[in-house]
């Protein structure tokens, strides 16, 4: 049998096989106005929020790493690519506008007229230095990724050397994405205060192109991302690696005896995975439009995790299932147009339950199913975990413990 | 004004020999025409005559002039003070027999001008400033206080004297003073009430030293004959385009050329696609636009203006002086001493005011985190709806008091009320949740997160988006001013005690009762202590239910002085977990040692930054982030078998 048909690479194939025929459904759908380019906008942002949700299942779901801040990288990417969206939109108008003054304009009167044109709104009149690559695609693209890499690598390694692991791990990332939140708020952080970034669907050089098309583009990009990192993935788990960090999931100190240097696993897991997230990131906010720093409340983190937890943690599929259904879902719940439900004496209004809902089923998920939707799966393919007549799959406080396995 | 300095010495002098009294009404018969046809430049020493009189009525005679109710009636003549009575007035004479009333048709009123109302209202500071009546003294004190003036300064001497009342007295000396350091001719007068005060932190102080120590720039080839404060060097001291704008305003250079200008001179002189020989594509930069606007400027087709060059030519031929707009040395030296002084006080003062702001901020973070020391630092228990139950126990707060008005009995009513509902659904989420995720930390946090989400958005169904008002009983609000630096809101103190009794509670029931015995042993050891009789399950309940209770009243604590919104608890969920992660978790001292830190070390950071608080808590979480890195077990870590591992 050759190599890419044995059993273990038979979700990857049926994920792909999905996803093609979803881009190629979506499109000729589009093609025939079917669907509208806002709706295959929120299916493009959805692709990318599955993105994100793999790379929160490789660090949650395979390296038992509970991190409450990977969206912070996410927004760090979708500045990043905003930065240059958003600076060579404005040299077009600013240039464009001076041409009609009556002289050429002058590099200096270019770069005040973007300055001011950009940060009028956070009353200052210059540039400043983290600006300083916004004119150059290429080095701005770097950026998406270097960025919220070199943040990664430095929290990860303080983090990790330190030995902190579990919930306060967990909570130690909550306040770092809350630390970046809060500054990016404040109006002197160089990106705009509050206001964040706007006007990012508007791509540079391409105004004669319609948005229909460039929501295409985009949801093209996303679904070949997200195809592109599910193979990476999937190699980095089925392979030793995946064992040594599922190994760590499961008993950190027994892999450390073993003389693998646990940090650099987890350094090298949490980096990577930053690094996906910001270019999920990157994608998505092009399609968005917008990013303000609400975009990094800890919050935003938090629901990455209950995606990849009612998905069914420990396996991609998964993860891109779970961000997929609750994303999708809930902007139908919060977009009112589900009908609301009398009760007689007062009618559930689902734009306002919904989250009431989603934090309910998510406690019943945690409880009751703790494979999530991805159960389902094993039930239908007949998997079953072995039944280990009681001894412990792991003896740290975090790993998979025998009520579970027995499901 | 050197009039208004005249009289005032004629005042003055005359204060010291009265002369022999005179009838008011003979000094306004005396001068009918001045009065009735009065100018700033003349009437000076008639308004000096009546107010030296000794005559009781000559203060209601100016008081009258000045109010436009002096009045002369057309039948005879005659002049009175009127005052309004229903459609007519009632006369009185001048020297005070009532005149019967009259018409507004049978009188003319006198209408000073402005400038002459002024000197009236001088001349009558001295008689309120001795006025019978307490209050008006006060009156006219606040208002020389509010707006110093030199006239004031000889009336309020003379009246230091006769003052009766201690505390006025006293007031009247402070004020004297102050006026004096600022008006008084005498140099040496002024540097002897500067120096009376020595470090005074009084806030009028500074008010009054100020004015004194305001300085200009000036620009001059050789130093000025001015009390020169020091000599500026344009780069360190002043800012060279500043400079070079105080050349220009002095008219010692030509303006600057700016872009703007320079652009629509170019765009103005544009012939045939060229610009003082350049083509207008060619016109794209800098140098480009600089040579063109040079050839113009020699054909003379537009002004001459500065270039860099040139500006940085005339800024060097020149030296920049700091000058007084205070003319007398010795005053400037004594007041730049005194402010100086005051200070080193004031910055002493500040230290202390942020130590207290610093124990407060720190008092709120430790009763946030104590229901958390419990269920978190005791029982290890991630509960991410604490934050939701703070919110729950300032909800409560509002509901009471939307029943009972009293606000001292609706609080005390909410505390215990609080706690008994955020007891209840402490205990009904560890049975329903958390007993059954014991051994999973991760997923307790998540589910927890789970229900926080549904409650958060609970309670904003319930009770709206907006900030609901929780209001504090009226002996909770104003503050302990200590002076006018330092001073803390009664609220603050009275959280501060409301945390240090928690800590009390705490103690005692970890310590001395059976519950903190049983609690103590089930953490460290859940297997013996059931084999010792202790019911797990009931204490792991109990203490959940406690911590979540506590949680409630610290609820109507914060509500009191923050935003009663669904968000509240959010604002505080993260800052009450570094608290204790950072403290040390299983130990309340370092609950209180993390809270006093993170307190503490916000309001330097505030003070350093104080614009941006959001900068504060930025980093404010960096540091924490540090401060594992060193003590990842935090400030006072546990040792041995209690540590639990």
């Amino acid at each position: 049998m050759r190599p890419l048909l044995q059993p273990r690479h038979r979700s990857m194939l049926v994920f792909l096989a999905g996803l093609a025929i979803f881009t190629i459904g979506v499109t000729i759908a589009a093609q025939f106005g079917l669907v509208s380019t806002s709706f295959v906008k929120t299916l493009g942002k959805t692709l990318c929020l599955c993105l994100a949700a793999l790379a929160m299942d490789l660090i949650w779901g395979y390296a038992g790493i509970l991190s409450l801040g990977h969206m912070a990288f996410f927004a760090l990417g979708g500045y990043m690519i905003g930065m240059w969206l958003m600076y060579a939109r404005t040299e077009e108008i600013v240039i464009a506008s001076l041409m009609n003054s009556g002289l050429p304009a002058t590099p200096e009167e270019v770069q005040q007229g973007i300055a001011t044109q950009i940060f009028g709104v956070v009353g200052a009149s210059d540039l400043p230095a983290i600006w300083g690559f916004a004119h150059s695609l290429p080095l701005q693209l770097m950026l998406v990724l270097a960025v919220p890499g070199v943040l990664a690598l430095v929290f990860g390694w303080l983090a990790f050397r330190s030995r902190v692991t579990g919930v306060y791990l967990s909570i130690l990332t909550q306040a770092m994405t809350l630390a970046l939140a809060l500054y990016l708020f404040q109006n002197d952080s160089g990106l705009r205060g509050n206001n964040g970034l706007s006007g990012l669907q508007n791509i540079p050089g391409m105004d004669a192109v319609g948005q229909e098309t460039i929501s295409l583009w985009f949801f093209w990009a996303s679904a070949l991302a997200l195809g592109v990192v599910y193979v990476l993935l999937h190699a980095i788990v089925a392979g030793k690696f995946g064992s040594v960090i599922r190994a760590i999931r499961d008993d950190e100190a027994r892999v450390r005896f073993l003389g693998y240097s646990v940090e650099s696993y987890k350094l090298f897991v949490f980096t990577l995975t930053a690094v996906i997230t910001a270019f999920a990131g990157a994608l998505y906010y092009p399609q968005a439009g917008i990013i303000n720093p609400a975009e990094l409340a800890p919050i935003a983190s938090i629901y990455l995790a209950v995606w990849v937890a009612i998905g069914g943690r420990g396996r991609l599929y998964g993860a891109v299932i779970g961000a997929a259904v609750v994303s999708l879902l809930s902007s139908w719940f919060t977009g009112g147009r589900v009908p609301s439900i009398p009760l007689g004496f007062a009618t559930i209004n689902w734009v306002d339950w919904w989250q009431v809902l989603l934090g309910l089923t998510f406690v019943a998920v945690t409880l009751f199913a703790p494979k999530g939707i991805g159960g389902v799966f094993d039930r239908l393919t007949g998997v079953h975990t072995p039944d280990r007549k009681g001894a412990p799959l792991g003896p740290d406080d975090g790993s998979l413990q025998e009520r579970e396995a027995q499901q | 004004m050197r009039l208004i300095a005249l009289l005032l010495a004629f005042l003055f002098s005359s204060m010291s020999a009265p002369v022999l009294a005179q009838q008011a009404a003979q000094i306004v018969a005396e001068n009918r025409d001045q009065i009735e046809k009065p100018s700033r430049q003349t009437i000076g020493p008639v308004i000096t005559a009546l107010a030296e009189s000794g005559d009781p009525m000559a203060d209601d005679i100016l008081a009258a002039w000045e109010a436009k109710r002096l009045v002369i009636r057309k039948a005879d003549g005659a002049m009175f003070i009127s005052a309004p009575d229903g459609a007519g007035f009632t006369l009185t004479a001048l020297d005070g027999a009532a005149a019967g009333t009259a018409t507004k048709g049978e009188i003319v009123e006198l209408k000073p001008n402005a400038g002459v109302r002024g000197l009236i209202s001088t001349a009558l500071v001295q008689f309120t400033l001795s006025d019978p009546d307490p209050v008006k003294r006060q009156a006219a004190l606040d208002s020389i206080a509010k707006d110093p003036k030199a006239e004031a300064l000889t009336p309020l001497r003379a009246s230091i004297a006769g003052e009766t009342d201690a505390t006025l007295k006293a007031q009247k000396e402070r004020l004297e003073r102050l006026l004096t350091l600022r008006f008084d001719p005498d140099s040496a007068a002024r540097v002897a009430a500067i120096d009376s005060f020595g470090a005074d932190l009084g806030l009028d102080l500074r008010g009054a030293l100020n004015p004194i120590l305001a300085t200009t720039i000036v620009a001059a080839t050789e130093p000025p004959a001015a009390n020169i404060d020091r000599t500026l060097r344009v780069g360190r001291d002043v800012d060279p385009v500043a400079a070079y704008e105080i050349l220009v305003a002095a008219g010692l250079a030509p303006a600057r050329l700016t872009l703007d200008v320079q652009r629509d001179a170019l765009i103005a002189n544009l012939k045939d696609g060229m610009v003082g020989g350049v083509a207008l594509a060619d016109l794209d930069s800098r140098a480009a636009r600089d040579r063109a606007y040079t050839a113009l400027e020699d054909q003379g087709a537009v002004p001459f203006a500065a270039t860099d060059d040139e500006a940085a030519a005339a800024l060097a031929a020149y030296q920049f002086y700091e000058v007084y707009t205070e003319t007398d040395p010795a005053v400037t030296a004594a007041a730049k001493a005194a402010l100086d002084a005051i200070g080193t006080k004031v910055g002493v003062m500040q230290t202390a005011d942020l130590a207290l702001d610093g124990l407060s901020l720190a008092s709120i973070y430790f009763l946030a985190a104590i229901g958390l020391a419990i269920t978190f630092g005791v029982m290890g228990v991630i509960n991410m709806a604490h934050g939701e139950f703070i919110t729950i126990g300032a909800y409560t707060g509002y509901v009471v008091q939307l029943y009972i008005t009293d606000y001292t009995a609706s609080i005390i009513v909410a505390l215990p009320l609080a706690f008994a509902i955020t007891f209840a659904a402490g205990v009904a989420m560890e049975r329903l949740v958390i007993r059954h995720l014991y051994k999973r930390p991760l997923e307790t946090l998540l589910a927890t997160f789970g229900i926080s989400i549904a409650l958060q958005q609970i309670l904003k169904n319930v009770f709206g988006t907006q900030a609901r008002p929780l209001t504090s009983p009226a002996w909770l609000d104003g503050a302990w001013v200590l002076n006018d630096v330092v001073s803390i809101s009664y609220i603050r103190i009275a959280i501060f005690v409301l945390a240090l009794v928690f800590l009390g509670f705490f103690l005692w029931l970890m310590k001395r009762t059976r519950l903190g015995l049983e609690v103590r042993a089930v953490t460290q050891n859940p297997t013996m202590a059931a084999s010792m009789g202790i019911n797990p399950d009931r204490i792991n309940m109990l203490t959940f239910g406690l911590g979540s209770g506590i949680a409630g009243i610290a609820g109507v604590a914060i509500g009191l002085f923050a935003k009663v919104t669904s968000e509240l608890g959010t604002d505080y969920i993260v800052q009450s977990f570094m608290t204790v992660v950072v403290g040390g978790v299983g130990n309340i001292w370092g609950t209180l040692a993390g809270a006093t830190m993170i307190g503490g070390l916000q309001k330097v950071i505030e003070f350093f930054n104080p614009s941006n608080t959001l900068a504060a808590q930025t980093y404010m979480i960096l540091f924490i982030i540090l401060f594992i890195q060193v003590r990842p077990r935090g400030i006072i870590a546990l040792r041995g078998r209690a540590a639990g591992d």
